[in-house]
């Protein structure tokens, strides 16, 4: 096996016995990366420099006996994701050319351990998309068919993960942005409860959704990656004083006497036919060893979608009047005055998308329209979190499918958004109700295309799902399938 | 028709805590540009706020302060809109749920005691300033200085109680004093620590609906205020007068010609958008914290006023003078806990000491003399050892030199001589080398005394008792 093809524990487990140097393995990743990307298109910067700078850091560090989990493991991040010193656009051309002052907390956080950072992942604009189509760096393709989408938002993510390019990634979840996407390139993505990783030095998108979370090869090293960036941050008013439990504690392959619901409303007739055969295979796979399974009700689930584009969009429309060309980013060189520089430069900055939803979000917190849309919308979201609290008085873990479909075809959604939009109706309601949600994989199309099943958690119930999760993939090793690139 | 000016006031006041609201920056003041800033006060991508709680804690003072109603559970809010100086493109306030609410101010002035209401007051963060000149690099532009953003504020929002410009003004000044008494505020109104923005309108005398109102906004000293409120009154009056309307608008106040002139076309009326600042969790304030802050509060001027008058005996006027600022009362309080004699301390407090102060240019926190050096001077005054006159030679030599009263007084032979003895001898002396003067008193012309008193207070060099001079002086003259 190719060393870019290891997962973090196994690299780990390397590195540790000295088989192999974090120099080597970086090297075979950014070999492997020069020969897929022009292919996948799932980087905006690769950082071969610094990658091989750090790597013989980690070497340094790995021979004087100091080896943690990560230390001298190549990994990825998200352009969402702010590094010091290192180029990060978010997929916008308004930050095109923008270098960072500071880190991400979480990245520090996996920076500090040694992790070896390879370069920055594609994604839709702003985090504003569904199949990574609205990037300013152009689209990504899906390892499995490069005619398909990836997923979104954080489709570098899942892509360079779904070919081998990095041993881990991260990514943000906001309405489904790293579930999505790990299920259709056939990775396990985690969308941790909200507060429970910092979102310090990340781009907001919508504040009170966005959530990090990491994007690899098997539940194992999503477990590890989570436990590393956990915790609370001083500088992230809205991160959880609680503490981090060890998360590979969970990965246990036992699902005797759990109790998964499965929500009537998910389970819709018409739901695609091969994401209904691979959600019927999970279900026999999770009874035979032992689960139990509950039929629930979550009866808001209908007015998810919307209340999410209401206060996704408002809460993005004031996040993002930040880029106005004055302290950094775009600004336009011919501008005839203050207001002409603003419009000029976010005209010129912004994707179309990304217009979209800032003039979406605005008119919902606009005078007049406030109670009717974005107050209206968050009183739903408070229903809908009750929903899920109910429910899990009688159930541990409830399983749905992640997308209604297999990726699509690039173009194939763009022309319509509210259809792009409706295709994130199983992940949406998870980021309203703040709890947590892991994608893994769970089936392959007819198409050859990857198909994830979703486990949804009670709040900060993150290990139960891990161990759900854990003892799936063991069960059925879809995790070890891999694209032919 | 006889018209009645309504006036509201808002009042910004600029916290004196070490750093600013959200973020760890210095508030000092007069630093070099955008030195004083981090990626929180930028607004840079990826940064987020953080509650300083000493904000929290002097919101509550300034509420408790002003009798208002401390909520339990406040909310921040963003206001959103878009200017050069406001890095994030919306400012972090409070808008449904501010922190205090329903308080009053009472004001006193020619019209009697009035009661002024609060109407709220809330916290939120200071925008950065514009520079439009002498900066080097700049040519024609305009160069943006955040040092500022971020730098905490309290808004006092007053019920639109006022009815004339002197009311707006004994109502400011009462509110300045109050923060500065807490220590919230420097009060520094030429460096943008306490900031008012006025809202006039007028309605017919005996009308129960308001009129339109102006605003006029960054009035910085309490005299253009009056002016500012004078003017625009007058010019809704005559507007109305000649048939026209008061549109609502933001006006300018221009000192040089005393006038209010229209922001047209610089602010059209805003939708701020307001929504809960999702970065930020409610506030909640237990009721323990609110009696810990309370009981932490220095005693008001408006109850220390009345304490000097009904338990020290001191005239309204003393008070007012002595209790103007804390500092000052506080050295009066420490004089008269050692020197219990109130209206001397209260005297010289007013007068030498102030005088002293003001042609040093110092302020009382830094007066050479302390006040239980003051009490030795006044006791030695008390004792006979100086005469009142003697004594104030003596603080100015304290003032200059630092030393103590009494070393003073022995090194420059200030003693004060009242034996009767050398006073009398004395005396004869100058009778005898003035007897024409002593045949004009004898002769009835009473005002050649005070000559006399002069001639024997000039040949002691002032260090005759005064009151054995009189008596004596008086006995051998009459013969």
């Amino acid at each position: 096996m190719e060393l870019y093809e290891l997962t973090i524990h196994e690299l780990h487990g390397r590195l540790r016995k000295r088989e192999v140097s974090s120099v080597e393995a970086t090297k075979a990743c950014l070999a492997r990366i020069a020969s897929v990307e022009p292919r996948i298109n799932a980087f905006i910067t690769v950082t071969a420099d610094e990658a091989l700078q750090a790597a013989e850091a980690a070497d340094r560090r790995i021979a004087a006996g100091e080896i943690d989990l990560l230390t001298g493991i190549p990994v990825a991040l998200k352009d969402i994701f702010l590094t010091k010193g290192v180029r990060t656009t978010c997929a916008s051309r308004i930050l095109q050319d923008y270098i960072p002052p500071y880190d991400a907390t979480s990245w520090l956080k996996l920076k500090e351990r040694g992790a070896i950072l390879v370069g920055k992942l594609n994604q839709d604009e702003f985090a504003m998309g569904s199949s990574c189509e609205s990037s300013a760096f152009g689209a990504t393709k899906n390892p499995w068919n490069l005619e398909c989408i990836p997923g979104g938002s954080s489709g570098g993510s899942a892509a360079c993960i779904g070919a081998r390019e990095a041993t881990a990634a991260l990514g943000t979840d906001t309405g489904g942005s790293i579930r999505q996407p790990a299920s259709h390139c056939g990775c396990v993505g985690l969308k941790p409860t909200y507060g429970r990783v910092s979102r310090y030095g990340v781009i907001a998108y919508a504040s009170s959704l966005d959530q990090v979370g990491p994007v690899t090869r098997d539940v194992t090293d999503c477990a590890i990656v989570l436990g590393a960036v956990a915790g609370h941050d001083p500088r992230d008013s809205t991160s959880v004083e609680r503490p981090v439990p060890d998360y590979r504690a969970a990965l246990i392959p036992e699902a005797r006497g759990l109790k998964i619901g499965l929500p009537r409303e998910y389970f819709i007739p018409g739901l695609d036919r091969d994401v209904k055969t691979a959600m019927d295979a999970a279900i026999a796979a999770f009874s035979g060893l032992g689960a139990e399974f509950v039929e629930i009700s979550l009866p808001h689930t209908d007015y998810a979608v919307a209340a999410y584009y209401l206060i996704a969009t408002a809460e993005a429309s004031s996040n993002l009047a930040r880029y106005d060309g004055v302290r950094f980013g775009h600004r336009a060189s011919e501008a005839a005055g203050l207001i002409d520089m603003f419009m000029k430069s976010r005209a010129e900055g912004f994707g179309t998308e990304v217009k979209r939803r800032i003039m979406l979000g605005t008119y919902a917190l606009s005078s007049g329209y406030y109670d009717a849309y974005y107050l209206k919308a968050q009183k739903v979201r408070t229903l809908i979190m009750h929903d899920f609290l109910k429910a899990f008085e009688t159930v541990d873990a409830i399983l749905t499918p992640v997308a209604p479909t297999p990726a699509f075809r690039i173009g194939e959604k763009t022309s319509d958004p509210l259809q792009m939009y409706l295709s994130d109706i199983f992940t949406i309601p998870v980021n309203l109700a703040g709890t947590c949600a892991m994608s893994v994989p769970a089936g392959i199309s007819g198409s050859g295309l990857p198909i994830g099943l979703q486990l949804i958690g009670r709040p900060f119930g993150e290990e139960t799902i891990i161990r759900a999760a854990y003892a799936f993939e063991q069960a059925t090793e879809w995790h070890k399938r891999k694209a032919h690139l | 028709m006889k018209y009645q000016p309504v006036i509201g006031l808002e009042v910004h006041v600029q916290l004196l805590t070490n750093t600013k609201i959200f973020c760890g920056c210095s508030t000092r003041f007069g630093a070099p540009p955008n030195s004083q800033t981090c990626p929180v006060c930028l607004g840079l991508p990826g940064a987020l706020p953080v509650l300083n709680k000493k904000v929290v804690e002097y919101a509550i003072r300034a509420g408790l302060a002003t009798n208002c109603g401390i909520a339990p559970r406040s909310v921040f809010a963003r206001k959103n809109y878009f200017y050069p100086d406001l890095p994030k493109g919306y400012q972090i306030s409070q808008y449904e749920l501010p922190i205090c609410q329903n308080g009053h101010l009472d004001i006193e002035g020619e019209w009697g005691t009035k009661r002024i209401g609060i109407t709220r007051i809330h916290m939120e963060e200071d925008a950065g300033k514009l520079v439009h000149a002498d900066v080097p690099g700049l040519g024609n532009g305009s160069g943006v200085d955040l040092n500022r953003a971020c730098t905490p504020l309290l808004e006092v929002v007053s019920e639109p109680d006022l009815r004339s410009a002197d009311e707006a003004v004994a109502y400011l000044k009462k509110l300045h004093q109050i923060v500065v008494y807490l220590g919230i505020c420097d009060g520094n109104m030429e460096e943008g620590s306490f900031r008012c923005d006025a809202n006039v309108s007028v309605m017919p005398v005996g009308s129960d609906r308001f009129g339109t109102r102006a605003e006029i906004k960054n009035v910085n000293s309490f005299r253009f205020v009056k002016q500012a409120i004078e003017y625009e009154i007058e010019r809704q009056i005559d507007l109305n007068e000649e048939g026209g309307k008061v549109i609502q608008e933001t006006r300018l106040f221009d000192p040089a010609s005393g006038m209010t002139r229209s922001m047209r076309g610089k602010e059209e009326a805003h939708d701020y958008r307001y929504f809960p600042d999702p970065d930020l969790v409610p506030l909640i304030i237990s009721n323990d914290w609110v009696e810990d802050v309370r009981l932490s509060l220095p005693e008001l001027p408006d109850l220390k006023m009345r304490r000097y008058q009904e338990e020290l005996g001191l005239p309204p006027y003393d008070a007012e003078v002595l209790t103007a600022s804390r500092e000052l009362a506080e050295y009066f309080e420490s004089c008269i806990a050692v020197y219990p004699q109130v209206k001397p301390v209260a005297n010289w407090v007013m007068g030498e000491v102030t005088r002293a102060l003001n042609d040093t240019g110092l302020a009382i926190t830094v007066c050479p003399v302390p006040p239980l050096r003051l009490a030795d001077l006044l006791a030695l005054i008390d004792k006979g050892v100086i005469s009142g006159k003697i004594a104030k030679t003596v603080f100015d030599e304290m003032w200059k030199s630092g030393k103590e009263p009494m070393a003073i007084v022995e090194e420059q032979g200030l003693v004060q001589v009242s034996d009767t003895g050398e006073i009398e001898a004395i005396i004869d002396g100058i009778m005898a080398a003035n007897q024409g003067q002593v045949a004009e008193f004898r002769g009835g012309k009473e005002k050649v005394f005070g000559f006399f008193v002069g001639q024997v207070m000039r040949a002691s060099r002032g260090k005759a008792n005064p009151a054995v001079v009189n008596e004596l002086l008086m006995k051998k003259l009459k013969g």
